[in-house]
């Protein structure tokens, strides 16, 4: 296991690399785009286009660029965006929890609902109640979110407002989890289930038709044929194999999220996370900081795979290294 | 006589689909008496299956009828409640299965699988049922049992795995084994080494056997009672020698004459059971085995002959022939070459 988790971190290491490498061709590698101009503001002169230049390397080969990015980047972290002229690393560092608080509480409830929608629509399988959930997980699939998020908000925050059931929602933003646990709560548990409702529905449909399909296992007979309740089959034997499925998806869903996917989400709610960061870099050309939450992402969304990988081991012994 | 362990009464089993009823089990009576090895035979799709599923209640499609009864001990299986028939499942009642490559949980190693059993029917502690399962996996032959207990069913070759279920099914001292083709998806040489265990843990463990196959080469030897059964019936019952050297009905003998027998000199390819077995929903007038039968006359194919006695002790059989008449026509089918040279 040691091993296999070490040859895990390298090949996390390699994977960055060569995003990295992509990223930094793509971006500083394509004619049309001067970042020395971008950087001195309105109507530079060519003395200060050429200061910057030198300033930042840009006059320098590729390889050195790089290099000199990377340096800027992890060892002296003093990377510097265009676009606003602040530090990129602790702008990235500040939205970081931003998106890991709403990604993990999106996630708890996603995990929940789905297995319990289900398993629900498995058991009840030839009742009207699977068709029903699997409707349900249906719309939830097809909402958008940042139309779902509107009207939550629109509800919440403006029509509803004053109704008792949401007197008590916040306004929109983020307080952190060290600042004011009830608060933070109260701001996000909204997003939260936002954002998760594409993942209930779609996490839900996957897991009934594994359920059915293991259901089918010679060895849920075998399970029958000793005499087990039907409650220990499902959760012990149906269940334990048909996650396996299942928690591949997730780790994939949530390195995707926590990378910068849930940036419809955090636009609507107005929550200052990566996924708002890279958006606004993006729309402006920024390269350090696309950069930056580039890599970031990409960490997040290599090593949650990893993370899987060790999961899958514990679900599967068939996959477990020697 | 003491009363039977297992008593089928004319059951019935036939499942509902779009094209009508499938009637696979078509009204089947026998028994199995403490400690008798019962042989039921016959081809894919005779319902020999599904009556041993039935009688574990183990079947869960929805669309599954069931009637007669299944009397178990002196009480009626079908009239238990799911908790009761948990109680008889696994503990008096335990069954092993065709492919024993699926029949496992991949992913539990096989002393927690035989642990969950054992501790399904009895209180046991966490290391009494560890060191249970480590003998039991001893009696079934499987060598180091203190290290292979903790290996997956995928660390297993597929000989070793049907000893693993055979482990877990004996593991609650049942009186009733079903096994349900356990020597089908394995090689020849370990085929016999299986059955040789079910015969010794049989002594061992005094249970009963039935012994479902396609194959009357494998219950030759174990078997003390043979049920033949064709299209959801029985259409002979007879003890062993009754089957091998007396059999009646025109479906043993084809049963018989597609064995490779290597006491005899093999001149010519075995003899096949032409045509398929009819249909299950429209079953033909008459009895069902008359279309592949080459012994049919005019009475097969208006009257459906009954399961009678016809030569007396005990054995059984569905043919409107007459005894004389089968012994004289029957080598024709079995041994041909016998046959020409009489």
């Amino acid at each position: 296991m040691a091993t296999f988790a070490i040859r895990r971190a390298l090949w996390l290491l390699v994977v960055l690399f060569a995003i990295s490498v992509l990223v930094f061709l793509i971006f500083f590698a394509t004619p049309g785009v001067d970042p020395a101009r971008q950087m001195a503001g309105r109507n530079p002169s060519p003395e200060t286009i050429k200061n910057i230049k030198h300033e930042f390397g840009l006059d320098r080969p590729l390889p050195v660029r790089y290099g000199l990015l990377m340096k800027h980047m992890f060892i002296s972290r003093d990377l510097i965006s265009y676009g606003s002229h602040t530090r990129v690393i602790p702008e990235v560092l500040s939205a970081t929890p931003v998106t890991l608080s709403l990604v993990f509480g999106a996630a708890v409830i996603w995990v929940v609902f789905s297995i319990l929608t289900g398993v629900a629509a498995a058991v009840f399988r030839g009742t009207v109640i699977d068709p029903i959930l699997m409707i349900l997980a249906l719309i939830g699939i097809s909402v958008p979110v940042f139309w779902l998020g509107e009207v939550v908000n629109l509800v919440t925050q403006s029509r509803l407002h004053n109704f008792f059931l949401f007197s008590w929602v916040p306004p929109l933003g983020y307080t952190p989890l060290t600042q004011d646990p009830l608060m933070w709560f109260e701001q996000l548990i909204f997003p939260w289930l936002t954002l998760s409702v594409l993942y209930i529905g779609f996490y839900a449909r996957v897991l009934r038709a594994n359920l059915i399909e293991t259901e089918n296992e010679d060895y849920i007979r075998t399970a029958r044929a000793k005499g087990l309740s039907e409650r220990r089959v499902l959760l012990r034997h149906t269940l334990r194999t048909s996650m396996i499925t299942f928690v591949s998806l997730f780790g994939l869903d949530f390195g995707i999220l926590v990378g910068g996917g849930a940036l419809l989400t955090e636009v609507v709610f107005g929550l200052p996370g990566v996924g708002l960061l890279t958006y606004n870099s993006l729309t402006a050309l920024d390269l350090p900081v696309i950069m930056t939450t580039v890599i970031y992402g990409a960490f997040f969304i290599t090593l949650a795979n990893a993370l899987v990988d060790l999961l899958y081991a514990w679900l599967d012994p068939r996959v477990r290294p020697a | 006589m003491a009363e039977p362990l297992l008593e089928v009464k004319d059951l019935k089993v036939s499942f509902r689909t779009e094209d009508g009823l499938v009637r696979a089990v078509d009204g089947i009576s026998f028994t199995v008496d403490e400690g008798e090895v019962v042989g039921i035979v016959g081809e894919s799709g005779s319902g020999k299956s599904v009556t041993m599923m039935s009688v574990m209640r183990l079947i869960t499609d929805p669309n599954v009828l069931y009637q007669g009864e299944i009397i178990y001990k002196g009480r009626n299986l079908m009239g238990l409640s799911r908790d009761a028939m948990r109680e008889v499942r696994g503990e008096e009642i335990a069954m092993i299965f065709q492919d024993p490559m699926t029949s496992l949980n991949p992913v539990y190693n096989v002393g927690w699988q035989i642990e969950e059993q054992l501790n399904e029917h009895n209180d046991l502690t966490k290391g009494q049922a560890r060191r249970r399962a480590i003998e039991l996996l001893a009696q079934v032959g499987i060598p180091r049992p203190e290290q292979r207990i903790d290996d997956y069913p995928h660390q297993f070759s597929g000989g070793m795995r049907q000893r693993v279920m055979i482990a877990l099914a004996l593991s609650c001292n049942p009186d009733l084994l079903i096994a349900d083709e356990p020597t089908t998806a394995l090689d020849v040489t370990i085929q016999a080494q299986i059955l040789e265990l079910i015969k010794n843990l049989k002594r061992d463990f005094g249970s009963a056997v039935a012994l479902i196959t396609h194959d009357l080469g494998v219950v030759a030897d174990i078997a003390d009672r043979i049920l033949v059964m064709y299209a959801g019936r029985i259409v002979e019952e007879g003890d062993k020698e009754q089957i091998f050297y007396d059999p009646q009905h025109p479906y043993t003998w084809g049963l018989l004459g597609s064995i490779a027998r290597l006491d005899r000199p093999r001149t010519r390819r075995l003899t096949a059971i032409a045509g398929q077995p009819p249909s299950l929903i429209n079953r033909p007038r008459g009895c069902s085995f008359r279309p592949r039968c080459p012994q049919a006359f005019d009475r097969c194919s208006v009257e459906d002959p009954a399961l009678t006695s016809k030569v007396g002790d005990g054995h059984l059989d569905a043919c409107h022939l007459s005894v004389d008449d089968k012994r004289a026509r029957r080598d024709a089918t079995i041994n041909p070459e016998l046959a020409e040279s009489a």
